[in-house]
Formats: C-alpha cells, structure tokens, sequence
C-alpha cells in the first residue's frame, strides 16, 4: 500500500480543540448494546441510520446489477420478465425511499445539525429515535415484501396496474412505504423545530451556514409533501382490497386521479434528494477554497424557492397522459422556473471558487464531479420542462439517464462528499486520501460510461422497464452495463478503506480541513457526548477566514 | 449488433425535423453551458490551486451584475425554449382537419388496429406517405402507450376514454412501435411495426384481404344491436335523430338524471358517442326521454369503434330501414319506407 | 463563522425540574413544543387533505348521486355529534387555563371530561355505522367475497323508514333482500349500476375520513389519558404546562376537522326546510 501521505496539513489559523482529559466522546463513553439502541444522541442516531441505509443501498445496488446483466442481450435471457420487473421496482423503491431521501438528512443532518449551530441536541430527541425505528420498521416490512414475491408495479404504482391487475404484494410494501414515510416526516419536523428555536446566541437566520439552510428546504418539502403519498398509498389499498372504484374506471373511478396525487408528493421527492448535496456542495466548496461562498443570500434563498417551486410543477410527469395542453403549458412554464435557482447556485460555486486557495482532498474531488454531473443532470432536465420534445422522450431511457445523473451523480455523488468531509469529525480518524481520490476518480469514470449512453438510447425511442428489446439498442446497452461495472467497483471500494480508517486509521485533530464553522472550530474530532463544552457565542456571517483568533475551548 | 446500430433516429414524419431542431438547440445549449461550467472549474481549480496553507484569499460577497446576468440570460434561454416548444407540440397535438382516421385499442400485451377501410392489424400499423393519419386510442385493460420514435409521437392510451395522436409519414419503411407505459409482464413485447408505404402500395395492400369496411360492420351493429329500433330517423322515432350529427353541437337537457339550464350544448365528438352508447343518462338529447338502455358488456371496444364510425359516416336521409338487409351505406337511396313498429 | 472568545456559561445553572437537558430554558422549551405541535398539525392538514382533494373532485363528478347518497346520513345523529365535539373542545380548553393557573385536580378532570364526550361521539358514531352496515351501505367484500354494497337495499330500508316515520311508529322492519333487485340487475340499466357506483363511491369516502378521523380521536383519548394522570400528579404549573397546551391544540384541531367533514358530508344536498 502507497505510503504517500496526500493528507492536508492542518490549517493553523484554527487550532486544535481540545477535550476533555479522559478523552470521552460520543463514541466511547459507554459501551454497552443498549446504549447505542436506546440512544438520544442525535451523533448516535446518525450513525444507526448510516449502517441501515448503507445496507439499503448494497441491496439496491445488487438489484441495479441484475437489471444490467439482463440489458446485455436483446433477448430476455438472464431473469424472467416477472422477476426483471420486481427487480426494477424493487431498485426504484429501495434507492429513493430507503437510501436517497434519508441519507444525508437522516445521516449528516442528524450528526451536524445541532453541532452547526451551536446546540446539545436537536429539539426532540426522543422523536429523532422514533423516526429512526420507524425507518427500521419500514425498511423490515418492504423487505418482507419483496421476500413474499415482490411487487411488479414499478416505484409509481400506476392505477389501474396496481389497484387491480397486478398480483404482487402491493399492500405490504405500501404498508412499509407508509411507515418510512412518517419516519421521514417526523425527521423534517425536527430539523424545522430545531433550527427555529436552538441556535446559540448570536446565530442569526442569515449567519447560519448553507448546508442548515438547505436542510431547513429539505425539511419543509418532507413535512408538507409526505402526508400526500402516504394517504394517496393508503387509497390504492383501500381500492385493493375493497375493489370499491376510486381510480379503476370499470368502476367509475378516474386512474389519472392517482398519477396527480402520487406526483404531488413525488415530485417534491426528488428536491428532497437534491437539496442536501447542495448545502453540502457549498460547505465543501467554501472550506477547500478556503473562501466565503458567492452570493450567500440568493443560495440560501435559492434553497427555499426550490422547495416551494418543486410544490407546483408535478404535471410535467403526465404530459402524455391526455391532460389538457392548456395545463401543459403552465406547467412546463413552471417547471422551468426550477432551474433558475439551480443555475444561481453552480455559478456561484464557480464564483466562490475564483481567486481562492483550492485544495484537492477527497471531498473536493467530489465536489468538482458533483458540479459536472448536476450541471449535466439539471440541462437535461430541459429537454423534458419542453413540451415538444418531452412528447417523444417522455417514458424512454432519456428519462432514466436524466434523473440517474441528478440522483447519483448528484445526490450521491453530494452524499459521497460530505460522508468524507465530516468523516474526520464523525469518527475522530482520517481516511487515506489515495484510495479516496482513487475511488472518487473510479466512480465518475463509471458513472458517466453507465448513463451517458442511455441518453441517446433514449432518444432513439428504446423506451424504459424494457428487459427484452430490439438489436439495434444492444451497442448502447453494453456501453451501459460496462460502465456499470466500474461504477460498483467505485461505490464499494469506500466501503473498505472507511471502514478499515474507522478502526486502524491517523487519528484526526479537531479541523483537518480548516473548515470555519461550528463544529470544525469548537468540537473535538469525535465531539463529546454534548458536543460543546460550553456554548458558542456566534459574532460574524459564516465562512470567515480573515483575521481570526478562534475559541480555544479547554475544559 | 454492430449492423443495426445507429445513432440518431429516423425522421420519417413531418413533426420529426422540428422536434430535432428543437432538441439540437437544446443540445447546443447543454453542451455550451456545461463545457462552460467544466472549463471554469478546472480552470480555476488549476489558476488557484492552494500554493501556501497561510494565504487566505480575500472574501468576494457578490456581484450585482454578474448575478443578474446569469440569472437573466437563463430566463431568457428558457423562455425561448419555453415558446419553441410549445410551437412544437401544438404541432404535434393539433391534427389537421382532413386526417385519415385509424383506432387502435391495447390491451395486455397487443395493440388491435383498424381501418376506416376495414382493414384489421395486430400489432402492425400500415399507412400511406404524405397523408395525415389520426389514431384514436383507448384500452381495454391497463394504461399503455403508443409510441413511434421515428415519428417523435407518443400517447397515452388511457381505460375509460378515448384519447388520439396524429402523423404524417414522410418516408418510406419499417419503424418501430412500443408501448411504453408499463403495463405489467409482457410489456417489452408490446411492439410492433410501423409500415410506410407509397399511396399506391397502400391502396393495393388496402384491397387485399380487406374486411367490410369499418362503417359497414358498424351499419351491421346499429341493427343488430336494434339502434335502429329507436333512432329511426323518422316522425314516429323515440329517440333523436343520428343523421349529421357528428361534431355538432347538441342541446341537452339533463346530466345523470339531473336537470340543467336550458341552452346548454354538449360537443358530439367520438367520446360523446361512446359514452351515450355506455351510459345514455350521461347527457341526454333536450326534448327526448332518457329511456335508453346500456350497451355496457354488449359491445367490445372495437365493435364501438365500428358503430361510431358508422354514425359519423351517416348523413341526411340515410338511417337504414328497421328489417332489411341493405348495401353498403353509399349505396343508400333517400326515402326511408315507413315500416311500423313490431 | 463561529464564535469569539465570548462563550455563556451554563454549567453550574439551576436546572429546573422541567427542563430537558438539550434546552436551555423552559421558555426555549415550551416555544419548542408549540412550535413543534403546530408543525405536526400542518402535516396531518395535508393528510386529511389528499381525502378532501378525491372527496372533491368526485363531488363535482357525480354532484347528484353524491347529494342523493348524503341523505342516507343521518343529520340529526352528525349535528349532535358537531355538538358534542364541540363541547368538548370548551373542555379541552377549560383544562388547558386549568393546567396555566396550577389547578392540577381540575386539570385533570377536565381532561377526563374531554375524553368523555370523545368517547360520546364515537358512541354516536358506532350507531350510526351499525345501521349503515344492516342496510348495506357499507363498500367491501362480505366473508364470501361477494359484494356487501347493496345500494337498491339501502333505498329500499330508506322508504320503509320514511313510511313508518310518517305513520309514527318509531319500530320498522328491515326489508327481505330477496325482495330487492341486485344492483346491477338489467332491469335497472346503466343507470342502476352507475348510481350503486358513484353512491358506494360517497360511502367510501365517508367511512375512510370519518374512519381516519376516528383513529385521530383514539390516539387522542390514549395521550389525553396519559397528561391527565401527570396533571393528578402535580406535573404540570405555571412555568411547565406545554403538553396539556399542546394536547388542547391537537383536540381542537380534530374538532376543526369534523368541522370540514359535517358540511360536506351530511350536508350535500340538504335544503333549509327540506
């Protein structure tokens, strides 16, 4: 193994914090099961949610692994078309309801929101463990479900499909999507108390940093959002099982009625799974050029109108459904007014990056493939907001290589960057930043082979949830499943050398990256089980570099 | 597989060179802007790579003009891209008036069509170059959706209603047709072929083994299914007159067995049929009683097709006597004899 | 950002009894809660909100079945009911001043009270569902997977009702349902399978928001039940009475959506004077 340490040399103009005598932090003050399952630390409870959605998303992966063999060949050859459609739906709901959506809220957002600004928890903490079990719960029923058999209706369970014709086990996993979905609900309502009502003195709206604010965004979208899918589920099931006609139109039901509410919640879904990687990508971009981000103001205002804007475009999903070109164009209209915010932010990213002193740690490698892969993922975005060539892309791979650039080149590739930021302060040791450059550079090479090929698969006409199709898409396809491959080396690779780095690796100082806010310069690399020794006082906007002399917190 | 790869679509319709104008502006502008974002950034990430740890590089809080501009020249690209691309899918929404009509019905996992000619395919569509063609759609069981790349069209085919696209086929050959909304196992293997062919060639193979056209299998239902019996055309009828009535504009007098102003006038467009045909409470004729039974379990979705067509095709004079077989509707005299009712 | 040589010092501070750890004064606390509880209440908005969205394009769809099948409700039983939850909303927040002057023992009993004209309007609604289910009126399959809905049935009993009322005699038979054509028996035509349909569609919505909100008052009745025990222990006064305020805000909220659910689902159709 290289012995080159590529490790960043602490910035002195923070000095180290120091803790306690006896070196207790969250992590080893008490050993015992029970304390980690009956936890009120919100560190803790991150790092419950980190293992389970991690195992989620192995599962998931598996599953988009299955789905890629079969695309192979034309022909259908590796799995049976029942059990090709259960692995696709199965993808679909595992990635977004139990990794995306929770993961850098449920992981990150538990571990640093009380730390950013200044408190000892967040305002509910039992209810912070309860949204954890339920997430568990949710997670054991939707396995359950797809041990039963599976469901074959894809992730948006389209009536009437799902309502009457389908014969998997839709009620249980609506039952687990339920559950998660309260988990979610009462995450957002947390982080939402919180924010309000414990900042340290001094911490004003307009001094919180970024990624708060864009948790804040999340957090509003989970509150007002979720509600509507879990009644829309419990609807599909009522009709299930009483056959009573509220979306089959045999029985006088409308099965469009389902397609708008089921994208009223999810389509602010998807800005619940971006919003995060973005305050993550200013907190990561500010501290590795050493700058204050660009525009402070508009991003954070940015973040907001994103929320609100994703509240009102959910029709672009059903242009092709038959309703009204009227609708159409308002809200196609609509859906490009999202963009704006999202443009706003890359340019003063870039702005933030200009004249500053950038450094090339894994986090920011991250962060630069998060730029490229969002900025891609978001213009493509633009050919589907446009109504004539929505019409011949809707419902084909386009579609698919446009939300996998966003979700994972953007999400994850966000969520990526901000598990090796924070990782220092999480675990209190440093990972080597060879294999994390390593695998950084591995995973965008993969990314971009696997899905920038569907694009134009997609504008060939090969529509999606196909597993068998004709010779002529079959070049594509293995370009896809290729880069597939090298993009699981990159994921799982992490796996190792954190995990390797959690037991064997350089203890961390307090800020090894030089980062400016709260729980860079006044904890301890891991913090103490309530994070301050005594509370911060906050005087100054965010991301100061200038001129500091820093709180030396000794106890 | 290397054989029949290809990178770019066929245009074959009259819509698909201006749905790809629109999609290479939007390429253009992709690939400038992210050529543009990929160059700064590793511009900058090269022009201020960190060369001391004790330089702290002076804070930038903003820029009105340059915030303005890249917030306004976006507006401004979207907008362009907004208004191109409704001009676009007006175009590929709106058929003109004169279009040949096609159905077609899916259902788990086949697509059903039928000529107006009477021609019938599963899972073929053959048409004419340089002529509109109109497809009404409906299904029997799931959603699906019709869709022919090489056209740049596509809809939904939704249980319950009737819903269209249109084309005009401007090259000859074989294109694909997919279903693609997921309908449940087989879905990949709802496809099938899109024939175009010269106008002569159609006709020919429009005279091959071609059934009795649509409108007279229909003509065959109205009696059979004793739409005759009612709408008779004549004084004595107990129901409203079907001659000419197609996409006119109808008076009603109730909705659902409830009362409405007077005046009020409902569309007679193919759904209105159906839905009289299945539920003849939905909007009753102003001045007739609502003593219609259903056809609701009596008629598949094709043989409604075939009806419909009929009563668009039956102008003044021409509803058929209550018992005889008669020839086809062209065919028909004027005078209707004045037979009683059995 | 982050903080100076200025930092608070809070150890060493008295901490009341009340105060959690994670909070640094009770009045931080108790803004946390409200604001906390009000959150919550904005979500179950939108929960109940999908129903009322399906109640009310399926209203404007079927307007005169919807208004035909209302009057099979009861809205004499629902108005008694709008009382009764109103009542105790009076309860609710005559327990809540209680719990802010530090009357714990009748904080508590009012609290009780409360739970006592819940359980009066389930009681109310218990008759009412029961009678639904004797004619039918109920969407679902029976045990042996047949349909249980039987709309001709209903109308059927309806008249019966209204005959006897007419006569005076409180007491009616319920009629044989082998007297009663099927729903979709051909006689009735299309009309007849329609008017079972969009009416049994009413009925459905009915039983889930009434059902939905049902639960809602069972959940109230178990936290109610639990702040009224710590009310008889002296938990709560005048610095510390956030859970009683809180658990007033969710009752009254639930009254605020029977509120919602009377108008529109007795109502529809009802005339002054009818």
């Amino acid at each position: 193994m290289a012995t080159v340490s590529l490790q960043s040399k602490t910035f002195d103009k923070f000095p180290d914090v120091v803790g306690r005598q006896d070196d207790t932090n969250y992590l080893n003050h008490d050993h015992s099961i029970t304390s980690w399952l009956f936890t009120l630390d919100h560190k803790r409870i991150g790092l419950l949610y980190l293992v389970t959605i991690t195992l989620m998303f192995l599962l998931g992966g598996a599953l988009a692994g299955a789905i890629r063999l079969e695309l192979l060949t034309p022909k259908g050859d590796f799995l049976t078309a029942d059990t090709y459609n259960k692995a696709f739906t199965a993808h679909g709901i595992i990635m977004l309801f139990f990794f995306l959506i929770p993961s850098i809220p449920a992981v990150l957002g538990n571990f640093l929101v009380p730390l950013m600004i200044g408190a000892k928890d967040v305002a509910f903490p039992r209810l912070n463990l309860l949204s954890f079990y339920l997430y568990f719960a949710g997670s054991v029923i939707a396995l359950t479900a797809l041990l039963l058999g599976g469901v074959d209706t894809g992730w948006t369970f389209y009536t009437p499909f799902s309502s009457t014709y389908s014969n998997s086990y839709v009620i249980v996993m609506a039952v687990g999507l339920f559950v998660v979905g309260f988990s979610s609900i009462l995450t957002g309502l947390n982080f939402i108390i919180t924010v309000h009502r414990m900042r340290c003195p001094g911490l004003t709206w307009f001094r919180l940093p970024l990624f708060i604010w864009s948790i804040y965004a999340t957090s509003v979208v989970q509150l007002l959002g979720t509600p509507v899918i879990a009644v829309t589920l419990g609807l599909l099931g009522v009709e299930r099982t009483l056959g009573v006609g509220i979306f089959d139109p045999r029985l006088g039901g409308d099965p469009i009625l389902f397609q708008h509410l089921f994208w009223f919640y999810s389509h602010p879904a998807v800005y619940i799974m971006i919003l995060p990687s973005l305050g993550v990508t200013s907190e990561v971009i500010a501290t590795f050029s050493r700058k204050n981000v660009f525009g402070y103001h508009i991003i954070a205002f940015s973040s907001i109108a994103i929320a609100v804007f994703g509240f009102i475009v959910w029709a672009h999903h059903m242009f092709t459904t038959g309703i009204s070109p009227y609708a159409a164009m308002v809200f196609s209209l609509l859906t490009f007014s999202v963009a704006i915010p999202s443009g706003i932010k890359v340019f003063s990213w870039l702005a933030t990056m200009y004249g500053g002193s950038i450094s090339f740690d894994t986090p920011m490698i991250y962060a630069f493939g998060f730029l490229g892969l969002f900025t891609i993922g978001g213009l493509t975005g633009l050919f589907l907001s446009t109504l004539g060539t929505d019409i011949h892309l809707h419902d084909t791979y386009f579609i698919v290589a446009h939300f996998h650039y966003i979700m994972v080149g953007g999400a994850i590739m966000g969520y990526m960057a901000g598990i090796h930021y924070w990782w220092p302060k999480i675990t209190g040791k440093m990972y080597s930043e060879f294999w994390g450059k390593l695998s950084a550079g591995i995973t965008f090479i993969g990314f971009n082979f696997t899905f920038f090929p569907q694009f134009i698969l997609g504008y060939l006409g090969m529509p999606r949830r196909y597993y068998e199709y004709p010779d002529e898409f079959q070049v594509l396809n293995v370009f896809s499943t290729a880069g597939a491959s090298i993009l699981a080396i990159g994921y799982s690779m992490p796996l190792f050398y954190m995990t390797y780095s959690f037991f064997f690796g350089e203890k961390a100082n307090s800020n090894p990256y030089g980062g400016s806010t709260l729980e860079w310069t006044n904890t301890t690399s891991p913090p103490s089980p309530h994070n301050f020794e005594q509370t911060p006082v906050v005087t100054e906007e965010p991301y100061h570099y200038h001129g500091k002399e820093a709180a030396v917190v000794s106890h | 597989m290397f054989e029949e790869f290809k990178w770019l679509p066929d245009q074959a319709s009259t819509v698909a060179p201006e749905v790809d104008m629109l999609m290479l502006f939007i390429v253009v502008v992709t690939v400038v802007i992210t050529a543009l974002v990929g160059a700064l950034t590793l511009g900058f990430a090269i022009a201020f790579r960190r060369k001391s740890e004790s330089y702290i590089p002076a804070p930038w809080f903003g820029c009105i003009p340059l915030e303005i501009g890249w917030t306004l020249i976006p507006v401004g690209i979207c907008l362009v891209m907004f208004s191109w691309g409704v001009k676009v899918y007006s175009n590929i929404v709106i058929p003109p008036a004169d279009a040949m009509e096609l159905y077609a019905v899916g259902r788990q996992w086949m697509w059903k069509i039928q000529h107006p000619e009477g021609q019938r395919e599963i899972n073929a569509l053959h048409v004419p170059i340089g002529r509109p063609v109109k497809v009404t759609l409906t299904s029997e069981d799931v959603i699906h959706c019709f869709s022919i790349p090489a056209f740049r069209v596509k809809q939904d085919v939704v249980p319950g209603r009737y819903s269209s696209l249109w084309f005009q086929a401007t090259k000859a050959g074989t294109y694909q047709l997919f279903c693609s909304e997921y309908c449940g196992t087989e879905h990949s293997r709802m496809i099938g072929k899109v024939i175009v062919m010269e106008e002569a060639d159609y006709q020919k193979w429009l005279s091959e083994g071609a059934e009795s056209g649509q409108a007279l299998q229909g003509r065959k239902l109205y009696t059979k299914l004793q739409c005759v019996t009612c709408h008779t055309g004549n004084a004595e009828a107990k129901a409203p007159n079907l001659e000419g009535i197609y996409r006119k504009h109808i008076p009603i007098s109730h909705i659902d067995g409830v009362k409405i102003k007077d005046g009020t006038k409902v569309f007679a467009d193919d759904s209105y049929i159906r839905e009289s045909i299945l539920y003849p409470n939905a909007k009753v004729a102003a001045g007739w009683e609502s003593i219609m039974p259903t056809y609701q379990g009596l008629v598949t979705e094709e043989e409604l097709l075939q009806v419909i067509a009929y009563i668009k095709s039956l102008n003044q004079g021409q509803t058929p006597p209550r018992t005889e077989e008669t020839p086809t509707p062209a065919t028909i005299q004027n005078k209707v004899p004045n037979k009683e009712v059995n | 950002m982050s903080a100076t040589n200025e930092t608070v010092q809070d150890h060493g501070q008295h901490h009341h009894k009340d105060l959690a750890h994670h909070f640094d004064t009770l009045e931080q606390q108790h803004d946390a809660n409200t604001l906390g509880m009000w959150a919550f209440l904005l979500t179950e908005v939108l929960f109940f909100g999908g129903l009322f969205a399906a109640y009310t394009i399926y209203r404007y769809k079927y307007s005169a079945m919807f208004e035909e099948a209302s009057n099979h409700l009861d809205i004499t039983l629902g108005a008694t009911n709008t009382v009764i939850l109103i009542l105790s909303s009076l309860t609710m927040a005559l327990a809540v001043r209680c719990s802010q002057t530090g009357n714990s023992l009748w904080t508590g009993r009012w609290l009780l009270i409360t739970i006592a004209f819940g359980l009066m309007f389930l009681g109310v609604k218990y008759v009412e569902w029961k009678h639904d289910y004797h004619i039918h009126l109920m969407p679902g399959k029976d045990w042996s997977g047949k349909d249980y809905w039987h709309w001709q049935y209903a109308k059927k009993a309806k008249d019966m009702e209204t005959e006897a009322h007419k006569k005076g005699s409180a007491e009616h038979a319920l009629p044989d349902r082998k007297d009663v054509l099927a729903d979709n028996d051909p006689s009735l035509g299309v009309r007849g399978i329609q008017e079972s349909q969009q009416a049994r569609l009413f009925f459905l919505l009915y039983f889930c928001m009434t059902s939905l909100h049902a639960l809602h008052m069972l959940v109230g009745f178990v936290l109610i039940g639990i702040i009224a025990y710590f009310a008889y222990q002296g938990a709560y006064s005048p610095e510390y009475y956030s859970p009683v305020e809180n658990i007033g805000l969710y009752w009254h909220f639930v009254d605020i959506v029977w509120i919602f659910l009377f108008p529109l689902l007795y109502l529809l159709g009802a005339h002054m004077g009818h």
